[in-house]
């Protein structure tokens, strides 16, 4: 009786496993399942980013996989992206999510970090912009005015010195302004917060964050927005910022001021820098030995998802008025910016340390 | 008025009143479970937030946010677990309550004060959240300092007659919270290159380690049944309730207090519960009770916990700011339902936020009476051996401490602090003391130097500060006087040979100890730069400074010798390294069944098939933790051969 049970099992486990290879037969081999690791925790921004997505790549992707989001935050998500360097599946099965915290720490060199890009593609990038913004009780009304803030000392609520706020403030010493960061917020919203109670008199928040809670401090004449940080356009260059069409941007700005285009060794990390933190804010990345159908079906489903009417309208509200760049735009125009010179690496660490103490 | 009553018509309908059921029914469960929280239960919710009708979904987030608080003092009270941050200071009461065989009366007045703390709180946040903003937004870095500084001074009250072993705890838990990366500068501290260190250790593994180990340690030295005097269980459910209308001007001062700090963001959860505990002690007439299972003790942090929560949401709503760590995950759920925090939710979107308050009071209400209901058959727990119930706290410890960041380091720190913890149970040393200095490390270091970079010196004449400093002179001079009175009235004469301070060879070890490590901090620190070493070093100097002055009362003031049980939970202390390294290596489910079933068939001496049960119900239990919940266990050898078949079937 018992030998039969086994052979029953047996036999039912075989031909239950056929049935599903075939079923999978029909389409590119996309598991069931995609384990999409967030190196944060629930709840913050990519973590938001990510649930937001993921119910459209079930949607869009041919085989209607489930999207499990995995967080697995540590070390400003370093943690989570060496493990997931060393440990994901190329079958289509593990893919990855980042934002601009991930790129960072590998382009100044962390010791921790132990992944880089080669062995990954970027399946899809989520840009973001950013507006700077000054006390209204300055006497600036514009980035015209921006004269009047030589020689006041400007303190600004900042995470870290090598956090997202990196490119700002390098913006902020070519434009000759007298910023005195506080390091240590918790967060951006932190830093604004610093703003409202009057101790920052300088600030700068990403677009969402800008819309939803300084533009109705500029209404109330509570804050006077100086320059937006432009966003890149297809060719790579710089141009106004689509949600803020009426603010210069910093180039416009450091014209205006001094005449000429900005440059040298400083305007060359804060581009990078800035592609790296905005651009590239959010990443979707799948290990590049993953077969080719399946990054294929990968990035028709997310193509089409782009598409999606539903998609286009919640996702202004989700990340902003940007299209989200795909196909091979992403990976170049990625490894342009997170390729770092030795010879800038050196400015930059020489830079973080006279400026701030810090060593790389 | 019309829209707060339009909210409360939302609320009771049927759709919200079932969605929001689920999330308190969900909030209980992931609240019992030690080291899950809000964030582990939001994880379950948010894959289903998205496009839903927010109002409903804001409901069911709300259900389970407000019931943590709730449903973790099951483990705080029954097992000396605490089972979120928010509860650590309900240990210090109800596990002796529960030792006392009153684990009934310490759960059932827990239950009553988190609703009326949640009730008070929703109350408080329909009113304030109207006016906050203006009073939020004065609370700058240095009123913030000063609040932590408040937050320390309860250390005075907590360190039980001698106050250089609170201080030198409370600077150990300093320097301990000021390792990972320096505030002030970003750069790392004490990290010895260890990748773990650079985030800075976890409270809960902190939390872990002080008192549920060191607690399951001296029972096992013990072996006896938690509650060792038995106690009628039917009186205690009642006496529990009795207890709370007894207090409740406690119960209404501790509500309120806990909302208001709640709403300050920045400060945290995590002390509200230990600043409500010193203030129930300094405010009733006799506090030698407490510590020692005083129902005080748990009516005070169960009452602020809850409305902490409730008051946590001003911060989150008003100003996109999360007042906690649920409060956190809170914020993200909302951003998925398309909602912005900001002034809008107190203008155009007032009645989602009614309907948020008015889902808090009835979450509190409803998930206290599922926990009252449940608190008879739970309690009987404490009766049996504890030497049974080890294996099953043990492998919850260990289970809770690996949510923390997923890695060998949550086993080994938890070790750590664990030795720690054992060797102050042992020396009588404030263990709370070292808790609250570990918390409030990072705030104190952080607003200290925000407030001196955006103010300069002239911060302390901030009207502010002088308030809050005024506050902690008065906590300072006033219990003292208060007891001094009292004690005239009573006119003791003679010091009984029970009230010598004590000591024993354990503080010795405890103090060298304690010693070297500053001492090693000190050589470590001391090349760094100006801003990221000021701070270590004025934890460096207290616990120098508390050791000498030990070391001196050690050999000058008179007291009594008392012998402990040292060697023997030295023992226990490498066995647990030894199980945890088993349960890293070998696989966490494989060791979780293999030791359980060793250690209850040959230990606890239970029968082969009651030993096999348990085991086997432990292990179903993480296998339904990992496929529900997708938590993933540490998979060593011998996991990966019994999760491949299970995830085949599953």
């Amino acid at each position: 009786m018992k030998k039969h049970l086994k052979l029953l099992c047996a036999s039912t486990l075989i031909f239950g496993s056929l049935l599903t290879t075939a079923a999978k037969a029909e389409t590119a081999d996309i598991p069931s399942t995609i384990n999409w690791t967030i190196p944060f925790g629930v709840g913050g921004g990519t973590d938001v980013w990510a649930r937001f997505i993921a119910p459209y790549l079930t949607k869009y992707i041919p085989t209607h996989p489930t999207v499990v989001i995995k967080n697995q935050p540590g070390g400003g998500s370093i943690t989570g992206t060496n493990l997931f360097y060393k440990r994901a599946r190329s079958d289509g099965s593990d893919i990855l999510g980042t934002s601009a915290s991930t790129l960072f720490p590998f382009m100044l060199g962390d010791k921790r970090v132990r992944y880089n890009f080669d062995k990954w593609m970027p399946l899809m990038a989520s840009p973001t912009g950013g507006v700077v913004y000054v006390q209204p009780n300055l006497g600036v009304k514009s980035a015209a005015d921006i004269d009047k803030l030589n020689g006041v000392t400007l303190p600004f609520g900042s995470q870290g010195p090598t956090r997202l706020e990196l490119p700002v403030l390098m913006a902020f010493e070519m434009l000759g302004l007298d910023v005195k960061p506080v390091f240590g917020m918790k967060s951006r919203g932190a830093g604004r917060l610093a703003f409202e109670r009057g101790e920052a008199k300088i600030d700068f928040q990403t677009t969402s964050a800008y819309i939803n809670s300084v533009e109705d401090l500029v209404k109330n004449h509570k804050a006077i927005p100086l320059f937006s940080l432009g966003v890149m356009n297809e060719d790579g260059k710089i141009v106004r910022d689509p949600a803020f069409p009426n603010l210069p941007t910093f180039q416009e700005v450091y014209f205006q001021k001094y005449g000429k285009k900005p440059s040298g060794n400083e305007y060359t990390a804060y581009s990078k820098f800035l592609a790296a933190g905005f651009a590239f804010q959010k990443v979707i990345f799948i290990p590049a030995n993953t077969p080719s159908d399946i990054i294929h079906a990968y990035q028709k489903g997310i193509k089409e998802m782009l598409k999606d009417p539903q998609f286009i309208k919640d996702s202004i509200v989700q990340i902003g008025p940007y299209k989200n760049i795909v196909g091979v735009n992403v990976a170049q125009h990625l490894q342009e910016a997170t390729k770092i010179s030795p010879e800038l690496y050196a400015w930059v660490a020489k830079w973080l340390k006279q400026k701030f103490d810090y060593s790389l | 008025m019309a829209v707060l009553l339009s909210a409360l018509d939302q609320i009771l309908s049927f759709t919200h009143f079932i969605y929001l059921l689920g999330g308190v029914l969900v909030g209980l469960v992931v609240g019992i479970i030690p080291g899950l929280g809000g964030i582990a239960g939001m994880s379950l919710l948010l894959p289903f937030i998205y496009g839903m009708e927010p109002s409903v979904g804001l409901g069911m987030l709300m259900g389970l946010v407000a019931v943590i608080p709730t449903g973790d003092t099951f483990t705080s009270v029954l097992m000396g677990i605490p089972g979120s941050s928010s509860s650590q200071a309900t240990v210090m009461d109800g596990f002796p309550l529960a030792k006392k065989g009153q684990a009934a009366r310490a759960l059932s007045a827990a239950f009553m004060c988190s609703m009326i703390g949640g009730v008070v709180g929703a109350i408080v946040l329909s009113v304030f959240i109207l006016v906050a903003r203006p009073i939020v937004l004065s609370f700058s870095s240095a009123e913030l300092f000063m609040l932590t500084l408040l937050g320390l001074s309860v250390v005075a009250a907590l360190s039980g007659g001698n106050i250089f072993k609170g201080l030198a705890a409370c600077g150990l838990g300093l320097l301990v919270g000021s390792v990972g990366s320096a505030p002030a500068t970003g750069d790392f501290r004490f990290t010895l290159g260890i990748d773990y260190l650079y985030d800075g250790i976890p409270l809960v593994v902190v939390g872990l380690g002080i008192f549920a180990l060191p607690e399951i340690i001296s029972l096992l030295v013990q072996n006896k049944a938690i509650a060792s005097t038995p106690n009628k269980l039917g009186h205690g459910l009642k006496q529990g309730i009795k207890d709370v209308f007894q207090n409740l001007p406690l119960v209404g001062k501790s509500s309120i207090f806990g909302s208001l700090v709640g709403a300050i963001p920045g400060l945290g959860g995590s002390v509200v519960d230990w600043m409500t505990y010193s203030f129930a002690m300094n405010s009733s007439k006799d506090s030698s009770q407490f510590g020692k299972g005083e129902i005080k003790g748990v009516i005070a942090p169960e009452s602020a916990n809850n409305a902490c929560a409730s008051g946590s949401m001003i911060p989150t709503l008003l100003f996109g700011i999360p007042g906690s760590g649920s409060a956190a995950v809170f914020l993200g759920g909302m951003l998925l339902l398309g909602l912005q925090p900001g002034v809008s939710m107190i203008t155009t979107h007032l009645d989602l936020t009614y309907t948020i308050i008015w889902s808090l009071a009835l979450a509190n209400i409803l998930g206290a009476i599922f926990c009252i209901c449940f608190t008879r058959p739970i309690s009987l727990l404490t009766y049996v051996k504890f030497s049974i119930l080890a294996p099953i706290i043990l492998t919850l410890i260990l289970f809770a401490a690996y949510q923390a960041t997923r890695s060998l380091g949550d086993f080994i720190v938890l070790g750590v602090i664990a030795t720690i913890g054992v060797l102050m149970k042992d020396a009588g040393w404030p263990r709370p003391a070292f808790l609250i200095g570990f918390v409030l490390s990072s705030g104190a270091e952080n607003y200290f130097f925000q407030s001196i970079q955006f103010y300069g010196y002239s911060w302390f004449e901030r009207p502010g500060v002088i308030i809050i400093a005024l506050l902690i002179i008065l906590g300072f001079v006033l219990p003292p006087i208060l007891k001094s009175r009292r004690k005239a009235q009573k006119d003791e004469g003679q010091v009984t040979e029970k009230e010598l301070p004590i000591t024993s060879i354990t503080d010795l070890v405890l103090i060298l100890l304690i010693t070297g490590a500053g001492t090693y901090a000190l050589f470590n620190i001391w090349d760094m730069s100006t801003l990221t070493k000021a701070f270590p070093l004025i934890a460096i100097a207290i616990v120098l400074f508390s050791c000498i002055a030990l070391l001196i009362q050690r050999y000058k003031v008179k007291h009594r010798k008392v012998v402990t049980n040292i060697r023997l939970e030295a023992c226990y202390i490498v066995g647990f390294f030894v199980i945890a390294c088993g349960y890293y290596y070998l696989g966490f489910i494989s060791t979780t069944f293999v030791f359980s079933l060793l250690f209850l068939s040959y230990l606890a001496k239970a029968s082969w098939t009651k030993s096999f049960i348990i085991a086997f119900c432990l292990v179903i239990f993480l296998l339904v933790m990992r496929h529900i919940m997708h938590i993933d266990y540490p998979e060593g050898f011998l996991d990966p051969y019994i999760l491949t078949p299970v995830d085949k079937i599953f």
